[in-house]
């Protein structure tokens, strides 16, 4: 454990994403839509991260930006003490080797006219690692990695179940050897017997490559089950980053107090005694984001002061990160 | 007659593609009480949806009920023709989709979408029928009802537009409510407003409900009773707290323990169902969970399970398995 902290793989510091838009027929007023504001995070090597939070709270967004698939507003991401967002497209190709994504729908991302053969090469050739000849047994020892026959490289995308498909994504990604994989809502769209293998064959294959993941998901339960350490998203902004025992079981921050008391569980006699924290109303629009911390217009403390000061995202008990006004800090530590 | 609200039985769908049979349900039967809350769980493709739209005689064109009787309040659906349908379908039965912004009107204000069937069913006049309106979504937790009624539904967010959806289905006070997926769309937190709204309106409307749904954590704190389908059939019915306190059936079972916890220790490893669901081409001639079952015997293979009691003394437990658990066979 002391070994992984020290070897950070991913830094971003004070990363920044917006998106410009124009609103109206004629596009005579335009607006900002401030998807990621902000968030600063380490991830050590070996480490599986998860990021959750509802839909439109700038998780994906995180992911898309620390693979440059979209060029952050302002802020860094350091890979390998590499700074990513000033790299030119040409250096990133190299850099790309190293990260890898996986994405929710497995379907969409798989090219229909392509063999799953010819899929999973294809990261290969692109870099060209291997030659011609070598590429075809890599194929067969990666589908078998992620659990399929090697006569599956001569089918088609539609030919496979949903599952299958999600296992050619992973065997993708794989193909060369990245170190780090961002994986965006990987099992969002399987059902739940499947969704458990594919769980369990991504911790397998990151505990036999030594990978580190970041893991964003909406589905709570499933990223406590993978992650190490969690962060909890909002509006653009990390409002809570804990050991994952340490944020289920002892949440500090408002916001992902309510998250964890919204989520069913399958036992009847626990849910009928919960008392829930029903949160009101939506979340915020991200184009016209509230003022001070950005959970107080839905807040069940909030008071005057979270809706002008902006609350520090510092250290309230040791390795346990909140923006909160209103949670106290009590650990020694001082960093 | 007993105090059966609907009582279906032996149903059966298809749906033809080409020349392709699928059979989605095949045969199932269950029944609702008045007043009860019944959830349905499953996986997609497994005839959760289609058996309860075929109830209400919503399959898409390509599918046909073969089968079966469908009894409600003693009246077979079947047999009854389009214009009778029309008086039960909106106002004796009201159904809340999966996706509210596909389900209504864009452009249709929301006032006139709700009293529509309040005009059709129950004869109120414009006037009334909008004050009637701006009722039903103060019930249903829309704030400035009068003015929100003049809105059309994209000015609404994606949980709100589900609060519409509800107050059209509980417009014209329902018996049945048919909830297939309500909140599959929703964040949790909204998930979380919904379903309390669900409750709420249930015990002050007194209507029966039947929950769709593939997450089996949702029914646990709503539901009475559950039916579990796999594959078009019904695998497991049970009262709720019976049902994961002492599942019996293996699919039932292994569903349960594939779910990761939100509390308490966690597994190093999920319990995972090897392969896939059936893909329902033919009607199967044997248990259809055999293939991916850890128990399965060689009568497993042979003919599919009957429905048969495990509970003691009544039949509120019921499954479709040939293993025995008291047979010594262990789960």
């Amino acid at each position: 454990m002391k070994d992984k902290q020290n070897k950070i793989i991913l830094s971003i510091k004070n990363l920044k994403k917006y998106f410009p838009v124009r609103l109206g027929a004629f596009g005579e007023s335009s607006g900002i839509v401030y998807a990621v504001d902000g968030i600063s995070l380490d991830v050590s090597r070996g480490e599986i991260m998860g990021i959750v939070g509802e839909s439109g709270c700038g998780k994906s967004t995180t992911g898309f930006v620390i693979v440059q698939l979209y060029r952050a507003t302002s802020g860094s991401v350091y890979f390998n003490g590499i700074d990513l967002t000033k790299l030119s497209e040409r250096e990133l190709r190299c850099m790309r080797t190293k990260i890898q994504i996986i994405f929710q729908d497995p379907y969409s991302t798989l090219n229909p006219r392509m063999t799953i053969g010819e899929s999973i090469g294809e990261p290969i050739r692109a870099h060209k690692l291997m030659k011609n000849s070598e590429v075809k047994n890599r194929v067969f020892e990666l589908l078998k990695d992620v659990g399929l026959k090697p006569s599956f490289s001569n089918r088609y995308p539609h030919e496979l179940s949903g599952g299958q498909q999600q296992r050619i994504c992973i065997a993708r990604a794989l193909a060369i050897n990245p170190d780090f994989i961002v994986c965006d809502e990987p099992v969002s769209a399987l059902d739940v017997s499947v969704q458990a293998q594919i769980i369990n064959l991504m911790k397998e294959l990151q505990e036999k490559y030594n990978l580190t993941y970041l893991f964003i998901a909406h589905n709570l339960a499933v990223v406590r089950h993978i992650s190490d350490r969690v962060a909890v998203m909002y509006l653009g902004k990390i409002v809570e980053l804990a050991n994952k025992d340490e944020l289920f079981d002892n949440p500090l921050h408002p916001y992902t107090k309510s998250l964890l008391s919204a989520v069913p569980e399958a036992d009847p006699k626990l849910e009928q005694q919960r008392k829930r924290i029903i949160l009101e109303g939506d979340v915020p629009d991200a184009m016209n984001p509230p003022t001070g911390c950005r959970f107080h217009t839905r807040c069940p403390i909030a008071n005057e002061k979270c809706s002008k000061e902006i609350p520090y995202f510092e250290e309230k008990r040791p390795r346990h990160f909140a923006a909160c006004h209103y949670v106290k800090r009590r650990c020694n530590r001082r960093r | 007659m007993d105090n059966k609200l609907l009582d279906v039985k032996n149903l059966e769908t298809v749906f033809k593609q080409r020349k392709i049979i699928i059979h989605a349900v095949n045969g199932i039967s269950f029944s609702i009480k008045k007043g009860e809350m019944l959830g349905v769980v499953g996986e997609s493709g497994c005839g959760k949806s289609v058996s309860m739209l075929s109830i209400v005689n919503l399959i898409p064109p390509s599918g046909t009920i073969k089968n079966g009787q469908i009894l409600f309040e003693g009246q077979d659906l079947r047999k009854i023709n389009k214009h009778d349908f029309y008086s039960i379908r909106g106002n004796k039965i009201g159904i809340i989709f999966q996706d509210p912004i596909t389900s209504l009107n864009p452009f249709l204000k929301i006032g006139i979408q709700i009293s529509e069937g309040l005009i059709y069913h129950k004869k109120l006049s414009k006037n009334q029928a909008m004050k009637r309106s701006a009722e039903l979504l103060d019930l249903v937790g829309i704030a400035n009802p009068k003015e929100r009624l003049n809105e059309y539904p994209h000015q609404f967010s994606g949980g709100m537009r589900q609060r519409v959806m509800i107050a059209i289905a509980i417009s014209c006070e329902p018996e049945l409510l048919i909830a297939d997926e309500p909140t599959t769309a929703l964040d949790v937190t909204i998930q979380a407003q919904i379903m309390e709204l669900i409750k709420n309106l249930r015990s002050r409307l007194d209507t029966s409900i039947i929950l769709i749904t593939h997450d089996l954590a949702l029914v646990a704190g709503m539901v009475d009773r559950v039916i579990v389908m796999y594959s078009g059939f019904i695998v497991e019915e049970a009262l709720v707290n019976d049902l994961y306190d002492n599942p019996q059936h293996p699919y039932t079972i292994s569903l349960l323990k594939s779910i990761p916890k939100l509390r308490g220790q966690t597994a190093s490893k999920l319990l995972s169902i090897e392969g896939s669901p059936p893909e329902l081409l033919e009607k199967p001639q044997f248990c259809p969970f055999a293939p991916r079952c850890k128990y399965n015997i060689e009568k497993c293979w042979q003919a599919t399970p009957p429905m048969r009691s495990v509970s003691e003394d009544n039949d509120s437990h019921k499954v479709a398995c040939w293993v025995n658990k008291k047979n010594g066979v262990e789960k």
